[in-house]
């Protein structure tokens, strides 16, 4: 082992990305299912700015800063729907929020 | 085993234990606070892959302004000592955490076989391709259509939050 390889990066992306999946499955706190979907974003940032790097294309940092805006424009649509339910219901259960479900 | 590679594995060993704790934690404050740690590690990774202009917008937008978004709004519901909100797990929930591990698995041993991920040099010009200059220029020249249709989707963003989190509608 040299130097840290390409691998190394898309490996944790992976085990990052698959945290947050597993905080989304299991988490019952929709501000804290929200975090975790922030947590994905940022695990596909990495794996982005990684191949960016290694492969001297600059496509995937101009990517990585659009994900950045969609992020924030999402986090804060999100958390005014979560201001907007609470409001309504009282809660952050998403169990209990499933006035959109078929 | 060079100095950067043990600076690796300890900034991934952070980023992980966070990210952990963030999912765990039942006081969603701690949660956030968690989440910073995540996103400052990862801005150290950003540093370490030579995209100056990424880690530094990561601290100023996700760490500073995204996670100040998500403690105000949880203190504005006043979160912090959510009893009512059980959280057991059930066998749904094993079942969710192991298959998203058999997912984990399969990307990690398809990154194995993956060999033209071996390479362990940057690229010689991803120095100069994290800069702000460089990131700027390919901004306003190639990608500058993108660029402005960003713009459209923060404005609707922002009346959007306007519309939803207005007390009453009329």
């Amino acid at each position: 082992m040299t130097g840290i390889a390409l691998h190394h990066y898309l490996a944790l992306s992976a085990i990052l990305f698959t945290i947050g999946v597993v905080g989304v499955l299991t988490r019952r706190n929709a501000i804290i299912v929200f975090m975790c979907v922030e947590l994905m974003l940022n695990s596909v940032n990495l794996s982005l700015v990684a191949f960016s790097a290694y492969l001297g294309n600059p496509t995937g940092q101009i990517l990585v800063f659009f994900v950045m805006t969609v992020a924030a424009a999402e986090a804060a649509v999100g958390l005014a729907i979560i201001i907007a339910l609470f409001r309504n219901k009282q809660t952050v259960n998403i169990d209990e929020i499933n006035i959109m479900k078929w | 085993m060079n100095v950067e590679i043990i600076f690796f594995f300890l900034i991934a060993a952070l980023a992980i234990l966070s990210a952990i704790l963030m999912i765990t934690r039942r006081n969603p404050i701690m949660s956030v606070l968690y989440l910073i740690v995540n996103f400052f590690s990862l801005a150290v990774m950003y540093l370490l892959l030579h995209a100056q202009f990424i880690a530094i917008i990561q601290i100023l937008v996700y760490a500073g302004a995204i996670m100040v978004l998500f403690l105000f709004v949880i203190m504005l519901l006043n979160l912090g000592d959510e009893a009512r909100l059980t959280e057991r797990p059930t066998l749904k929930k094993m079942i969710a955490v192991g298959l998203t591990t058999v997912v984990l698995l399969q990307l990690l041993v398809g990154l194995r076989l993956l060999t033209a991920s071996d390479s362990t040099s940057l690229s010689a010009h991803a120095t100069a391709m994290g800069t702000v200059e460089s990131i700027g220029k390919a901004l306003f020249t190639d990608y500058v259509l993108p660029f402005e249709i960003t713009s459209v989707i923060l404005l609707a963003a922002m009346v959007g939050v306007i519309v939803l989190a207005k007390k009453k509608f009329q």
